[in-house]
């Protein structure tokens, strides 16, 4: 495998290099937003079981 | 099957075992996909630059599912009432804007060296330039509707009106003449392999930020019944 993309390495490595960062990105915000909402809902029906 | 699921409580018992094996079947697709694009032979023509097809091809594919999940979500929220198709399509907007985003930009970066532009505005790059825009407006709309039922009606509508661009995309290098390639049916083994093991690993990805997303909406709809029920108390 020859990791070497010559004059075409801006191109290719950019292509890359942004797929990796905005899928990555998404990832990480479904998550942080899933686990976020969770906790929240979580404490407020903890205070409902409370009261 | 569609109404077993349109109750939130079960879908999320139905669809949660199902989200680590995608996260898991994305890794796995992914990291090989990964190898086998750049232990492919490079192009004759293209020289290294065909590595950019097997990420531009699979997220333009996706770009275009995605958008007609929304535009078949959008109908059976809108016509039928089901209980979650709006949220399916909010929770699969920013997937598909995202997708989109990568098709024009990689697209772009693989033109450059190719065709000597980064871009032009022929019948596929401008009508997918149109479908990123019709993704940005219908999250836009969407964050603008503070009340839930009025955003996934006027949402609806717009994805709906916006469902006629995926034929115009699909059939525009077939009636327009540009820049772009036509359509084609890959059979070398080097190229298709690559290219299916990626559009793999990204269908599953989007599938499973889908349903984690999904969640995300079901758990702020349960968040802001209770605080609506607990008010009223």
């Amino acid at each position: 495998m020859d990791l070497d993309m010559g004059k075409y390495g801006l191109f290719v490595w950019g292509s890359f290099g942004l797929s990796f960062v905005a899928l990555g990105g998404l990832t990480w915000l479904s998550l942080y937003v899933h686990a976020q909402r969770r906790k929240v809902l979580e404490a407020l029906q903890q205070a409902t079981e409370a009261k | 099957m569609i109404n077993f699921l349109a109750n939130p409580e079960r879908f999320t018992r139905v669809t949660q075992p199902l989200r680590p094996w995608l996260a898991g079947f994305a890794g796995v697709f992914l990291v090989w996909g990964l190898y086998l694009c750049f232990a492919s032979p490079e192009d004759y023509q293209q020289g290294d630059t065909v590595r950019i097809m097997y990420i531009h091809v699979p997220a333009a594919i996706l770009s275009l599912a995605i958008y007609a999940a929304i535009g078949i979500a959008s109908f059976f929220g809108l016509i039928f009432r089901h209980a979650l198709a709006d949220a399916a399509a909010k929770a699969l907007a920013p997937i598909g804007a995202v997708f989109t985003g990568l098709a024009l930009a990689t697209g772009s970066l693989w033109g450059k060296p190719m065709w000597g532009t980064w871009w032009q505005w022929d019948g596929r790059m401008t009508s997918e330039l149109v479908l990123f825009l019709l993704y940005v407006s219908y999250i836009a709309l969407h964050a603008s509707i503070e009340d839930e039922i009025r955003a996934a009606k006027s949402t609806a509508i717009l994805a709906m009106v916006g469902l006629v661009n995926l034929p115009i995309i699909h059939y525009s290098v077939v009636w327009w003449s540009g820049l772009h390639q036509q359509n084609a049916i890959i059979t070398v083994p080097d190229i298709l392999w690559p290219l299916g093991i990626m559009f793999a690993g990204y269908a599953c990805l989007a599938a499973w930020l889908f349903l984690i997303r999904l969640d995300s909406e079901i758990l702020g709809r349960k968040y802001r019944a209770l605080r609506a029920r607990l008010t009223l108390n």
